[in-house]
């Protein structure tokens, strides 16, 4: 089946057949990472522009890596030195990079629905690397893509997201993925940050860690952000952690075969005990280098290519 | 000014309880029952067969953005859309840049008002000094000057004491206080209505829970003093259930409903469009329909646009960064009729007493009447006119309307104001 999208702006709006067409990509583009030249010439002579409006490290860096082997040219635009400090706003910025002939965007925004509104302003492909508490489709194909390596097939598998659930655009994405792939998604911490209008979205809430880990075959952690706190969301970390931690003795009520996943970045001893982080159920390091894989499939995907013509070879 | 002598139209004025095929007749700027027969030959002779006369509309609820803001509005720029839209009088709301919270500045307003406008825009005053919400405004100087009511309105007093002050103190003055219900401490951040739309789209949520705080905040501080508290643009089917009980104990309380809250629903910000920002934000399906329940039983005293311009580059951004606020002047019948008369089944007389009588009478406003005597302010619309709106063809300075590009049964013909026609057919004259 061809691939038909110009942009990469959610999950929500793909179908289970391109989410599947990009797992693939990116599973061929692996294979490519693990060569001795890691490097594709799929997009030589393209331009990739990395707008990051809002702070990154591990997003940004894949996103980098995954455009350089690619053979494309990168440029990535720092916040802090640019114009948008003087009052630039997002259409001028984004209508300037398209004049000095980028071939794509690449946007992370603290605002939920700017690569939408970058997406009808510009002609050229955008692509969505987090905005707000809306999506992070890369992060949520990359995550499914972890699972399916350990896990095989999703359908009917028992997948518990963890932790702040309100604000965070990774579990919005990989709850669209995840129902479409036909996952059952438990959400689970404390009722202000896991409020039941997720209920909408065809998953469970629960507030009870026992009964919802109880047989998970992943379980996804995300970060507590300090600042919910100081907004009165939860009392404080530590009752955070003796509530909803992931701790050995939680992390035993799992499946036997279950897996740890953390989008990063982690707060060890909050959300997360350092030695489940590193232990031999954490996949942690895998999503981010899956990271790579994923972003190639989807800058390849959105520069025009198709995903019968990636032929890694040796 | 010649007399006007209206033809053979549906005349419509819930005020003196009329409905009736039938003529108007102007002379002098006032309604009067009849024209001899001499002044009847002289007398502009407008047909109306298959239109409908009523009242100028009423809008208290308007921002014309003058002083400070003239980019998106003007007195004169809104005073032609308000035209447009049939109304001739237009209460205009106090958040301009100065705030209107002293003498001088209502003074500047109406200077303008006299020099600019095309129809009557009448000003209101602040409730608090720099509409800060820490100390009363000079509320009997401004009562002086010439408001009609004093309000925050765009922020809301959150202060309990100084509210329940600020209306004891208006109450003196017979001077009603209207206030824009919306408690600040659950709604930092707050862009669209919360609920599972907001969910869905990750926008941080505004909970009706905090324009009903403030709602029974007002319901109980009107029974406390005995004050007119009027509550604007009521978007919530529980601050409405709360208002129709406090009515029925016959506490002075009132309230308008807007025509975007009786028409839409939170699930038009799927696409992020930001012409469907506003505060306080469309809700869902079942607050929608309370606020038609409330203007069908009078729970809702009556309609109001809350006229609110941006410019385009200002709107044209991210949703979150975005400012609250759509107009409404030249649709808000359109609206209205759509969907009161269209979809629920109102009688056209009574939409018609929503944007006439009542909101004259809610700030004791010399309008909303065709009786003899009367000031002669008289819209002329079509109701089975359909159109489409294009909302950068309009009169207002700014075109930030959800409406753009709809089509609409029923439009405002001739718009007439103290017996002179201000617009006809597309035109200010």
């Amino acid at each position: 089946m061809p691939w038909h999208r110009r942009h990469l702006l959610t999950l929500e709006e793909l179908s289970l057949a391109e989410i599947e067409q990009i797992h693939a990509t990116a599973a061929a583009f692996k294979r490519t990472l693990k060569r001795s030249v890691r490097k594709v010439p799929a997009l030589r002579g393209k331009t990739i522009v990395n707008l990051f409006l809002e702070p990154s490290t591990r997003t940004r860096m894949a996103f980098d890596m995954a455009a350089k082997r690619l053979s494309a040219d990168v440029i990535s635009f720092d916040a802090a030195s640019s114009s948008t400090t003087k009052g630039e706003t997002l259409r001028d910025t984004a209508q300037n990079i398209q004049a000095l002939q980028a071939d794509l965007i690449v946007i992370r925004h603290a605002a939920a629905g700017s690569p939408l509104y970058l997406s009808r302003i510009l002609d050229i492909p955008v692509i969505n690397a987090g905005d707000g508490a809306h999506e992070h489709p890369t992060q949520g194909l990359l995550d499914t893509f972890t699972m399916k390596e350990h896990l095989g097939s999703l359908r009917g598998r028992k997948v518990v997201i963890l932790g702040d659930i309100l604000f965070s655009r990774v579990a919005r994405s990989n709850i669209y993925a995840l129902t479409k792939m036909g996952a059952a998604v438990t959400l689970v911490g404390p009722s202000t940050l896991v409020p039941h209008g997720f209920t909408d979205m065809g998953v469970e809430v629960s507030h009870d860690l026992k009964s919802a880990l109880a047989d998970a075959e992943v379980v996804m952690l995300l970060r507590i952000q300090h600042e919910r706190q100081a907004a009165g969301l939860f009392p404080s970390l530590g009752e955070y952690t003796s509530m909803f931690g992931l701790n050995k003795t939680r992390a035993s009520w799992l499946n036997p075969r279950a897996i740890i996943m953390h989008p990063g970045p982690i707060n060890r001893g909050v959300e997360i005990d350092s030695e489940l982080a590193d232990g031999e159920r954490s996949v942690i390091l895998e999503q981010v280098t899956n990271g790579i894989a994923v972003r190639m499939a989807a800058l390849y995907l959105c520069s025009g290519g198709q995903p019968e013509n990636v032929m890694p070879t040796e | 000014m010649p007399n006007l002598w209206i033809r053979h139209a549906r005349v419509i004025d819930p005020a003196s309880k009329r409905d009736e095929t039938g003529d108007l007749f102007i002379a002098e700027g006032k309604i009067v029952p009849s024209l001899p027969v001499a002044a009847r030959k002289r007398a502009r002779q407008i047909d109306a067969r298959g239109l409908v006369a009523c009242p100028g509309l009423v809008d208290i609820h308007v921002h014309f953005r003058e002083p400070g803001q003239t980019h998106k509005e003007t007195i004169a720029t809104g005073s032609r859309a308000a035209a447009a839209g049939g109304f001739t009088t237009v209460v205009c709301m106090p958040n301009t840049s100065p705030v209107a919270d002293n003498a001088g500045t209502i003074q500047y307003m109406k200077d303008a008002i006299t020099r600019d406008a095309v129809i009557k825009v009448l000003p209101t005053g602040c409730i608090t000094v720099g509409q800060k919400g820490q100390a009363l405004a000079p509320i009997g100087s401004l009562k002086r000057a010439g408001v009609v009511a004093i309000t925050d309105d765009g922020d809301c007093v959150q202060s309990n004491e100084l509210m329940r002050r600020a209306v004891e103190y208006a109450k003196m003055f017979d001077l009603p206080v209207m206030d824009h219900c919306q408690d600040h401490s659950m709604t930092q951040g707050a862009v669209m209505n919360e609920g599972p739309m907001s969910v869905r789209l990750g926008l941080r949520g505004w909970p009706h829970a905090a324009e009903d705080l403030i709602v029974a905040r007002n319901i109980i501080l009107s029974e406390h003093t005995g004050a007119h508290i009027h509550l604007q643009h009521i978007s919530s089917r529980f601050s409405v259930d709360m208002i129709r009980r406090a009515k029925g104990r016959g506490v002075r309380i009132s309230a308008e409903g807007t025509p975007h809250h009786m028409a839409l629903t939170d699930a038009a910000l799927a696409t992020y469009d930001t012409n469907f920002k506003m505060n306080p934000p469309i809700r869902t399906e079942e607050d929608r329909r309370a606020i038609i329940a409330g203007l069908r039983d009078g729970t809702l005293d009556c309609i109001a646009t809350d006229h609110a311009p941006h410019t385009e580059s200002e709107k044209d951004r991210e949703f979150d960064f975005a400012p609250n606020g759509i107009i409404g002047l030249e649709t808000a019948l359109a609206v209205s009729l759509e969907v009161l008369v269209g979809q629920n089944r109102f009688k056209l007389p009574a939409v018609v007493d929503l944007m006439t009588r009542r909101p004259a009478q809610l700030l004791n406003l010399p309008a909303g009447t065709l009786a003899a005597g009367a000031p002669a302010d008289v819209c002329l619309f079509d109701p089975e006119k359909v159109w489409r709106y294009d909302a950068k063809a309009g009169f207002s300075k700014s075109s930030n309307s959800p409406w753009h590009g709809r089509n609409f049964t029923g439009r405002v013909v001739t718009t007439i104001c103290d017996g002179r026609v201000v617009y006809d057919h597309g035109k200010i004259k």
